[in-house]
């Protein structure tokens, strides 16, 4: 489904990505862990089209598609969705005006039919049920004075909504409560498919106990510097990313 | 540059799509202003003596005054007031008794405008007044809301067959010698509306004048009256469009409403979008308005909302005098400058009756080179105990070459009272912008979907035909039919 080769970015003249090669499968969940600042949100950003990020060399294909060569726009009707680490607030329009708008922007996208309002009341409701989503929250404006779990909260409620194919989750569990993450994990987990892959952008063990990645790859200074399975984050929970540095200065 | 950025600038960009002229037949008189056109302009409307009088006294009166440069953030050369025409109506062919008789090239023009006023006239619940250059050449529904008593016609009509009332109410609230334009219109003043809802009657229908203006180098200073007696309510909006000539016009428009018995309520909805200049400021309408209300009764009210996207230069603003105990005054109001466009608009709450309360809600919004200020007085009289008054002043930067000002002027000569102001900037972020393309939207209904959010609680008080046209304006897909 992905296919990242060689990726270099840079943002203000700094290089932050310095050669990243994945590949994602459809079906698959993969966990990004890595030291602050290391280039996770980075990788998120490049892939989704923010252009503060330049490219500067490498590829990426997305089912074949060269994905660079497409706008922010294009690539969320192709599918890819990303819950943002920091959500954005809009003042004034509301949370179901905005998902409306972004479910028939992306069926527009595909050439498929808009929804109705009904037909979408329909099914933001069946959603919210399942991520237990107060109603409340879809009549208030986008993230506004919404609580740190909440608005992340929402992320996860967009993405189920808009049923995309690959799902960034840029710290997705930081901010949430016990019960929050475990609700959100669930929506997470509903999601799982043998058509759509996931990469979990994650700082903690505990979000994985839940929402179960087949990799793990560790991100250090903008390069994969491991990859492993789930037991990975274990490792890394118990001894920190120096050993994996240490290892690194040694080759 | 960014593409958010380009996206802005494009928003900006946006043409002027009223700006054609129609082929219509005038009647001018000739360039210039001097005593003798001031009684030419009379004389045409067949005025009584004491209105001449009224025009003369004011006119004399100007020539001593001197044109105003009230704020340094707002700058533009004198303008030529010999070198404007002062009246000029569609040429009739004779005395019009129907809407089947008015000139079809002027049908065409409003309906091009989207106010087709035979349609309006059969389908629609709104009574159109329309001014097209200085002249009121169609006043539909004018039979129906005669049954309930509400007068709604051109002023020049209510002269000649209301006297009595245009008598008592001219000048009441904005008196001849108020300010510079005022006076102006006082002296020349060609045309406008004249409502009046007697007592206990709920106008059953929003009132609606279209102002144009068509011909070149005229000037338009039509004169808006509208009187509310106890326990009546109307609302009335009001629009504006004129071509694009390269030339500066002048609009100075006087708007006087009296909400006079107790529980008396006027709501006055205006969206202005008068020919702003083209990018690189050349042209365009100054307008330079007063609207003022006063409500006199016990419990009465009058609310102003406006949606203000034309015009090269706006001063206006439009203000309540609470003078009846328990009065209410609003204003709502959204500004939006770009290219070299300069608005400096606000309100003026005067609380003189006790618990009068007031509520401010502004809502300004810079683009391209645009300077937008909002200018506002909250003034609370030393008898008006247990005032109330709730500014919001919020501005939003499209862009980093545009400007917002905020200037609120609050005097409270009592200890009961309350006086709370908030204002805030902020700026469409790239964060934002990237939010919701992440999300499918393209970039420029991204801007759109957060510019009218950013309106909304001034959207919602207008009428909701207004309401989409305000937001089309704005260039803004439609909102709320979910959530
Ligand atoms: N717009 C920007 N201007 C300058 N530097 C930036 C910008 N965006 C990111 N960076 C830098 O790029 C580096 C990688 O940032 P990134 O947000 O990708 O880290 P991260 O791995 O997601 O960190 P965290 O775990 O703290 O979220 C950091 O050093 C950050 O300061
Ligand atoms: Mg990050």
């Amino acid at each position: 489904m992905l296919t990242i080769r060689n990726l270099h970015a840079k943002v203000a003249d700094k290089d932050i990505l310095r050669g990243i090669n994945l590949t994602v499968k459809s079906g698959e969940v993969h966990a990004i862990m890595g030291p602050n600042g290391s280039g996770k949100s980075t990788l998120a950003g490049v892939l989704t089209g923010k252009d503060a990020f330049e490219v500067t060399e490498g590829e990426v294909l997305f089912e074949g598609k060269n994905l660079l060569d497409m706008k922010p726009e294009e690539r969320a009707g192709e599918g890819i969705f990303l819950a943002f680490q920091y959500p954005v607030e809009i003042p004034g329009v509301t949370n179901n005006y905005f998902l409306r708008a972004s479910v028939n922007s992306v069926r527009k996208y595909r050439g498929e039919p808009e929804l109705d309002a009904a037909a979408f009341l329909k099914l933001v409701k069946a959603k919210a049920k399942v991520l237990h989503m107060p109603e409340d929250l879809l009549k208030r404006a986008v993230n506004e004075g919404f609580s740190g779990g909440e608005k992340k909260r929402n992320e996860i409620f967009q993405m189920a909504v808009l049923e995309p194919k690959l799902c960034i989750l840029d710290e997705t569990d930081s901010g949430l409560d016990i019960d929050a993450m475990k609700a959100v994990a669930e929506g997470v987990n509903a999601l799982r498919s043998k058509d759509r892959a996931m990469i979990v952008i994650t700082h903690y063990q505990r979000l994985l106990d839940h929402i179960v990645p087949d990799f793990v790859h560790v991100l250090s200074e903008g390069r994969i510097v491991k990859t492993g399975g789930k037991g990975l984050a274990l490792e890394l929970e118990a001894h920190g990313y120096d050993p994996i540095k240490a290892g690194m200065a040694t080759v | 540059m960014t593409t958010a950025t380009q996206t802005i600038e494009q928003f900006a960009n946006k043409e002027y799509e009223w700006g054609f002229v129609s082929d219509i037949e005038a009647e001018a008189i000739p360039k210039g202003l001097s005593e003798d056109v001031v009684r030419l302009i009379s004389t045409k409307k067949k005025e009584p003596q004491w209105l001449l009088d009224w025009r003369l006294k004011a006119y004399r009166y100007w020539t001593t005054m001197e044109e105003p440069r009230w704020w340094p953030n707002v700058t533009f050369p004198p303008v030529d007031y010999q070198n404007m025409i002062y009246y000029s109506a569609p040429k009739p062919k004779k005395q019009l008794k129907s809407l089947d008789e008015v000139d079809p090239e002027m049908l065409k023009t409003f309906e091009k405008l989207g106010i087709s006023l035979d349609e309006q006239k059969r389908l629609t619940g709104v009574a159109v007044d329309a001014v097209f250059d200085s002249v009121s050449v169609a006043t539909t529904f004018r039979g129906k809301l005669a049954e309930m008593g509400v007068i709604f016609c051109s002023f020049s009509e209510a002269v000649q067959n209301h006297p009595e009332l245009v008598k008592k109410y001219l000048g009441s609230v904005v008196p001849y010698n108020d300010n510079y334009f005022a006076t102006l219109n006082s002296a020349v003043f060609s045309d406008g509306s004249f409502a009046y809802i007697p007592k206990g009657v709920r106008c059953p229908m929003e009132l609606s004048t279209y102002f144009r203006i068509n011909a070149k180098e005229t000037g338009q200073f039509e004169r808006t009256l509208i009187v509310c007696e106890e326990g009546a309510y109307v609302s009335y909006l009001e629009g504006c469009t004129a071509p694009i000539r390269d030339e500066n016009q002048l609009h100075a428009a006087v708007v006087e409403l009296v909400s006079v018995g107790e529980g008396s309520q006027i709501k006055y909805s205006t969206v202005q979008n008068w020919y702003p200049g083209d990018k690189d400021g050349k042209g365009g309408i100054y307008n330079f308005v007063t609207k003022r209300g006063a409500c006199r009764g016990r419990n009465s009210k009058i609310s102003w909302t406006q949606v203000e996207t034309g015009s090269a230069i706006t001063w206006k603003y439009p203000s309540c005098i609470l003078i009846g105990d328990d009065s209410v005054g609003e204003f709502y109001s959204v500004a939006l400058t770009n290219h070299k466009q300069q608005a400096d608009t606000g309100t003026k709450m005067i609380h003189v009756g006790k618990n009068t309360s007031s509520t401010i809600v502004s809502k300004g919004i810079s683009a391209g080179r645009g300077q937008n200020t909002y200018r506002g007085q909250v003034k609370v009289l030393k008898g008006a105990e247990n005032a109330r008054n709730y500014s919001q002043c919020d501005s939003l930067l499209l862009g980093d070459k545009c400007g917002a000002h905020t200037f609120p002027y609050i005097e409270v000569k009592n200890t009961s009272s309350t006086v709370e102001h908030e204002a805030s900037t902020s700026k469409i972020g790239e964060d934002q912008i990237f939010y919701c393309k992440q999300r499918g939207l393209s970039a420029e209904d991204a801007v759109s979907m957060i510019v009218n959010g950013f309106c909304k609680e001034v959207f919602k008080e207008l009428p909701m035909e207004f309401a989409v046209e305000a937001k089309k304006l704005l260039g803004v897909s439609l909102e709320g039919s979910v959530g």
